[in-house]
This record gives C-alpha cells, sequence and structure tokens, in this order.
C-alpha cells in the first residue's frame, strides 16, 4: 500500500475535483477494489476513508446534492437481509455521486426459488454493475462474492461478522464531536457476540490507538474476544465513570433467538443504559446506537434523545462515510 | 511360476516386524514368499528404491452412493483409492438412504465387486435411518459383510442407545464407530476460538467432541463393546484415548490428514473447501495428534474423504456442506505430517495405515505374510510431485491441496494379487 497518511490531513489527491480543495501533502493512493472490513485496512486506510469522507461531508450541505463522481456507474444494491437505513443510506450515496443504483432484496426474488447468492450476483453482474452493496445473513456472503466477480464489492453488513460503513461512521462521529481517536476509551455494550457492529468497531478503534472495552453477560461476550485487542468486561457500571463514549450495541434475537440470558427484564436492569447510570459517567460522555433501538431496553427515551447521544449525528455521517467508500472502492478497481 | 514377482524393494511389513531390501512373490491372489527369489513370473516389478508395504488400509470414506452419484460413486471411490496407493476402503453408511439394512450392504459390496478396483467393505449404520433412536439391525447387517456400524456425520446423542449399541455389537465382535459430537454443542461452523471469534462465525468447540468421547469411554468400560472413535481433532480427544487404553479397554481411533495438516487459520479466507467436521483444530492441537500418531495412542491414518459438488461448496461458508476429499493424494500428506517431521519412520507410517486399521475391524488385512491376500502398495519415497486435483480419480475437487508440493506417492497398487494401478501407465 502508499504512503502514510497523517490522521490530520482532510484532503487528499483521490478526492474529486468538485469536492476537494487543495490536496494533501502526502496523500494515499486507494488501491482496493472491494471494502469488505476493517480488518483488512491499515490505520493509514481508515484515516484516508474518514478524511474523504469529511470532504463529501460538504457535498449534502450545497443546494444540489451532487457530484459527478460515479457518473456513468452502476451500483447495485444487494440486500438479502432487511435493512433500513443502511440501504437508504447507499442509496443516497451512490445518487449523490451521480451512479445509477439497481435495488435487489431477496424477497420477491429468485433467491426464493432457490438460486444461490452467487449465482444472483452473477447475473446481476452480466447488467453491467461496477460496484456491489451487499448486505446478507452468511458472514463471509462479501467475500464469496469479492473474489467471484470483476466489480468492486463493499460489505453493507455480514452475518456476525462486519458492518465496516457502520464502524467507519462510528469513529468518523467520534472523531468529529472528540477532536480524535487516539487515547480514546470506548465502551462496546451489549450482544458482543453476535454483533458485526462491534467487531468492526474493535477493529478500527485499536487500530488508530482507543482502548476498548467489550461490556455484556458472558453468554454474550465470547472470551475469545479478547484476541482482536480489546479487554472484556460483564459489568457495565464498573466501566461507567471511565471510558469516553458508550456504544450501546442491540440484541440480535434473530441471531440467536433467545436463551442467552434470562429475560429482557434483567438484560434492561444489568446492561441498559439509563438516566441514573448517565449521571455516573463522565459529563461529556458520548452515547451511541447504530440502530435500530429497543427502546427502554438498551437505552432509555432520555438517554438516546440527550444531549450526550450522537446516534442522528450518525445517520447523518454515514452518507458521507458511503460516499467515501463507493469512490474510493470505485477508484481502486480502475 | 508365480504370477507377479516384486524385486529388491525395501519390503516394510509391520504386521509381521519386516523391513529389508528383498522380493515378494504373489501367485493366485495370495502373497507366496516373502524373501529372495529367483523363479520365474509372469510379471516382474522392478522395486529398487522403493518400499513395498501391505496395502493402505483407509476406514473412512464417502462413497456417496446410493444418493448422490454425482459426487463420488462406489467405483469412483474405488478408483480413487488405487491411485492413492489403497487397497481397502470402509464405505460410510451416511449415504440417501442411509445403509440401515442387509440390503444396502449387499448393494456396496455388489457395486464394489463390479467395480473390481480397490475393496470396498460397507459399514452400517447403529440406528435405523440414522435416527440416533432405535438399534439398526446389526445382526443381519454383519452377516451380509459389514465389518463396522457407525452413524458418521453425527454422533449417537442418546447415552441409553449408544450403550445398547455397544453390547450388540460387541455380542456380534463387530467394532461400533462413533463420530465424537455432541449435537447441542454444534451449532457452529468452525473450530471454536479467536478466528471463528474475528470472522463472526459460530464455532464448534473442543469440548463438543470430547463431552461425547469421554461419556463413551465410560460406556465401553460397562459393555466390553469394541469401540472406535473416528476423527480425532483435538489433544484433549488424545489424551482421554490414551488414558483408556492404559485402563485396557478395547479401544482406538483415527485422525485424517487434514487434522494434522491444518489449523483454523486456514478458514480466515471464508473459503469452504476447509470446511469440514469435525473442525480444523489449533496448532497446538495438530501438534499433539501428530504425537499421539507417533506413540500408538492413535492407530490409524484416514481420509475422511468427503466428496461434494462445486456447487455446493460454493456457498457461503456457513452454508456449505462440510467435507474434503484426499484419497489421491493421502499418502503423500500423512508422509508429510508425519515422516518430514521426523515424528514416524517409515514403518510406524505403514503400521497405521495397514496393520492398525486391519486390526481395528479384525480382518486378515494389512500384513504381506505367507498365505495372506495379495493386497501390496509399492512406494516411490522420493517421488516428487504437486498435486493437481484435475487428475483426480474422484468424481469431486473439494480438496484444499490443489498445488501442494509433496514427497512421496504410490507407484503401483495390487488388489488380490492383480495390479490395479501403475503411475507408469499414466
Amino acid at each position: 500500500m502508499a504512503k502514510k497518511l497523517s490522521t490530520s490531513s482532510r484532503k487528499t489527491k483521490s478526492v474529486p475535483a468538485q469536492a476537494a480543495a487543495e490536496p494533501a501533502p502526502e496523500a494515499l493512493v486507494w488501491r482496493r477494489k472491494d471494502l469488505l472490513g476493517l480488518d483488512e485496512l491499515s490505520p493509514a486506510e481508515i484515516t484516508h476513508i474518514l478524511d474523504t469522507a469529511e470532504t463529501f461531508k460538504e457535498v449534502s450541505t450545497r443546494s444540489i446534492k451532487k457530484v459527478p463522481a460515479l457518473r456513468g456507474k452502476v451500483v447495485a444494491l444487494m440486500f438479502f437481509e432487511d435493512s433500513t437505513r443502511t440501504r437508504m443510506s447507499f442509496e443516497l450515496a451512490a445518487s449523490r455521486l451521480s451512479a445509477d443504483t439497481l435495488l435487489f432484496t431477496s424477497k420477491g426474488s429468485s433467491v426464493t426459488k432457490g438460486e444461490t447468492t452467487l449465482d444472483t450476483a452473477r447475473n446481476v453482474a452480466a447488467m453491467g454493475v461496477d460496484i456491489f452493496v451487499i448486505r446478507h445473513g452468511q458472514s463471509g456472503a462479501p467475500h464469496l462474492l469479492a473474489s467471484n466477480l470483476q466489480a468492486s464489492v463493499v460489505n453493507a453488513g455480514d452475518g456476525s461478522h462486519e458492518h465496516p460503513t457502520q464502524g467507519l461512521l462510528d469513529i468518523f462521529t467520534m472523531r468529529q464531536r472528540l477532536g480524535g481517536i487516539e487515547g480514546l476509551k470506548v465502551a462496546l455494550v451489549g450482544d458482543i457476540a453476535h454483533s458485526r457492529v462491534a467487531r468492526s468497531n474493535i477493529l478500527g478503534l485499536t487500530k488508530l490507538g482507543a482502548q476498548v472495552t467489550v461490556v455484556g453477560p458472558p453468554t454474550l461476550v465470547p472470551a475469545a474476544i479478547a484476541s482482536m485487542g480489546c479487554t472484556v468486561c460483564t459489568s457495565l457500571d464498573e466501566v461507567l465513570g471511565e471510558v469516553d463514549v458508550i456504544n450501546m450495541l442491540r440484541i440480535q434475537f434473530e441471531r440467536f433467538g433467545g436463551g442467552l440470558f434470562p429475560s429482557l427484564r434483567e438484560y434492561s436492569r444489568l446492561y441498559g443504559m439509563n438516566g441514573q447510570r448517565l449521571k455516573r459517567c463522565k459529563k461529556d460522555v458520548l452515547i451511541m446506537h447504530p440502530g435500530p433501538i429497543n427502546r427502554g431496553v438498551e437505552i432509555t427515551s432520555d438517554v438516546a434523545d440527550g444531549p450526550n447521544s450522537c446516534i442522528l449525528q450518525q445517520v447523518t455521517n454515514g452518507l458521507a462515510i458511503r460516499m467515501a467508500v463507493l469512490y474510493l472502492v470505485s477508484q481502486g478497481n480502475e | 511360476m508365480n504370477d507377479i514377482l516384486i524385486r529388491n524393494g525395501r519390503v516394510i511389513d509391520p504386521a509381521n516386524g519386516l523391513d529389508e531390501v528383498t522380493d515378494v512373490a504373489i501367485t493366485a491372489g495370495k502373497i507366496v514368499r516373502v524373501g529372495p527369489c529367483r523363479a520365474a513370473a509372469k510379471q516382474i516389478i522392478d522395486a529398487d528404491g522403493q518400499i513395498v508395504a501391505p496395502g493402505l488400509i483407509d476406514l473412512h470414506v464417502h462413497c456417496r452412493e446410493p444418493g448422490h452419484e454425482e459426487e463420488e460413486t462406489i467405483a469412483s471411490a474405488a478408483g480413487a483409492a488405487v491411485a492413492g496407493g489403497f487397497t481397502t476402503v470402509l464405505a460410510m453408511p451416511n449415504t440417501h438412504p442411509p445403509a440401515d439394512d442387509e440390503r444396502a450392504i449387499n448393494y456396496v459390496l455388489q457395486r464394489a465387486g463390479e467395480a473390481d478396483l480397490a475393496r470396498v467393505l460397507p459399514v452400517g449404520c447403529i440406528t435405523k435411518d440414522r435416527a440416533g433412536k432405535e438399534l439398526a439391525e446389526m445382526g443381519m447387517m454383519a452377516a451380509a459383510g459389514a465389518v463396522a456400524f457407525s452413524d458418521d456425520g453425527d454422533g449417537v446423542a442418546s447415552s441409553l442407545v449408544m450403550q445398547r449399541a455397544l453390547q450388540y455389537a460387541g455380542n456380534l465382535g463387530i467394532p461400533l464407530m462413533q463420530h465424537c459430537q455432541d449435537p447441542e454443542l454444534m451449532a457452529g461452523v468452525m473450530n471454536s476460538g479467536p478466528v471463528a471469534v474475528r470472522l463472526g462465525l459460530g464455532g464448534i468447540a473442543a469440548s463438543g467432541e470430547q463431552i461425547m468421547l469421554r461419556r463413551d469411554l465410560e460406556l465401553v468400560a460397562r459393555t466390553q463393546g469394541a469401540y472406535h472413535v473416528q476423527h480425532i481433532s483435538t489433544s484433549g480427544s488424545a489424551n482421554l484415548l490414551r488414558a483408556a487404553k492404559a485402563d485396557g479397554l478395547a479401544v482406538s481411533g483415527e485422525v485424517t490428514c487434514h487434522h494434522l495438516l491444518l489449523t483454523d487459520a486456514a478458514c480466515a479466507g471464508y473459503d469452504s473447501k476447509y470446511k469440514v467436521s469435525p473442525p480444523l483444530r489449533t496448532a497446538s492441537d495438530v501438534e499433539a495428534l501428530r504425537r499421539a500418531v507417533a506413540d500408538g495412542t492413535i492407530d490409524c491414518l484416514a481420509t475422511d474423504h468427503a466428496p461434494h459438488s462445486k456447487e455446493e461448496k460454493e456457498l457461503e461458508f456457513g452454508l456449505a456442506p462440510f467435507g474434503i476429499i484426499a484419497l489421491d493424494c493421502a499418502l503423500g500428506l500423512f508422509i508429510k505430517a508425519l515422516v518430514e517431521t521426523g515424528l514416524c519412520d517409515w514403518p510406524t507410517l505403514i503400521e497405521r495405515m495397514t496393520a492398525g486399521p486391519a486390526r481395528v475391524i479384525g480382518r486378515p488385512l494389512g500384513t504381506l505374510a505367507t498365505g495372506a491376500l495379495a493386497d501390496v502398495t509399492i512406494i516411490d519415497p522420493a517421488a516428487n510431485w504437486t498435486v493437481d486435483t484435475n487428475t483426480f480419480v474422484s468424481l469431486s475437487r473439494n480438496c484444499p491441496y490443489h498445488g501442494w508440493k509433496l514427497t512421496g506417492r504410490a507407484t503401483t497398487t495390487i488388489v488380490g494379487g492383480k495390479v490395479k494401478y501403475r503411475l507408469v501407465d499414466k
């Protein structure tokens, strides 16, 4: 990969002229065809995506919110699993880059007739698609496509593996609100075992120098997660006063069906974020949630809608991150 | 006049403690002499610089017939076997329908006879329809020619059913072969551990194998049935087997080439060719299993040859079926794992592939003793070759060893006194 990029650099050579003001002195040349996860990215590459997103963020403030960066390109949004914000965010991001979009949802599709993921993608690819954005319930599904298709593949969430753009937008939001990532203390709370958001957060944050603690009941926190560079804690109350960011994760009932903790009532009591707990946190602690929120379970409304929360800001930033990712993988595949 | 005279080979017959350069004469399908021989022969095979061993035996092969003949047939498996140096293979019963009655056993023997390549010996199910509930008709299957019983693919979860199976099969003098995996603890798709956590894939814990093995060993002690644990994958299982043997139990075990060569790190790219059951474990497991083969704790080397179509394996890792094929190339893989590492000498390796498995099934195979069936494998220990799945006789290609450079391979495979494979013929 190319030269290292400083975290403070916000403009790069690879950003389109319409969005960039001036090139950074040490621009990283993006060479990746796909974005499958933060695991494969260097700190410089993560920073490069964040910096590119900074420039795209400005596009959304214009009266005509569009740049021609992907004009003539086709982005296929392949959603084999339900999604609202990620799908709409990618669709709008592609649209703001002037790409044509194809939307695929598995409901009512050839998949219900027994067609495999790869065959479905091969058929869509034959229509001249440049970028596949794939959301899938199976970990590794984007890797299967990436190794079999010429087109770029962007992982929009695969099973319990990674959700790289969510991780990036979370990190982007932390950097925006707190000024930097290095040295930050971040708690990820809840269903770590089944959370792709947790993995992308752990990987991205630790690469950029943050200290990550995962918190949850032992049945939802695999012991081996510590091998990813985070610390493990089973008590939310123990970490409250120490951390700068608390990222509350959704319980992924659809992945395990139940039985991993005694009741929602107990879970909420032990691991839910509420006003009482917020009082014991640092005053400017940042409260995050990737959504969709189970209000009253993972987080109470007073916290979710309060001044420490940046939940809607995360959604806004997601658009810029996804514009940056689509733009970069397109460049990397040329 | 002898039918075949194999001259000047390094004859290794572990069953008889033999390791010397000499000749082997074959007549009427039997070994008639091991020693210097000047008698005439219809066919003379010069084995100078090569190893002459009893025919290799693989206790664990999936022939897929009936039910999935597009993946493998009894004939194609038998062809792959002789190409890999195996003269005898055991056909697992998890076919469609499962081999759980005498008719199915007769079918396997009939198809194997028609193929007339390697010996394909049928294994019958432990339970009807492999459902783990009721004992299959073991007595009639044994009479028809079943050499062992297994519900391979699944372990027998019920302790009561397993106890009865051990009692019943023990009375018949036929071993039970168990696929040790507690079904409730194997909800995952790869080894439980840091790699699975990072990949977001469900893990299969080592304890799931060891819990069932530990239970079975208790039952073996109570019933005195003959018990064989299939495809051991963890160091803990090897330790349990070692302790059971020390206690004098009639137990044996096998390990596959995959579990001696690959670790769960191979799954990192979500390549389903590395998805196997039991799963690939850690480097320390691999090391422990190699040592367990060397010290005799593990009696046999097996392939667990499990063919699958390209279409099936081209699915997401979580959805693709478990299984790796290796019949065509297994000998070279075992040499790499055990001889090249210095853990086993040639006689030990050959013992684990001949006399060891023959002892498990109690059949007069795996030896070059005078009067024995003339099943012989001639091995060039110095042959350097590259695994090319395009040349496999097996109908499937789900083999992660494609492109591997190996040393040592079978050059001639003789079954019942007839040459069934010669490398030079290719």
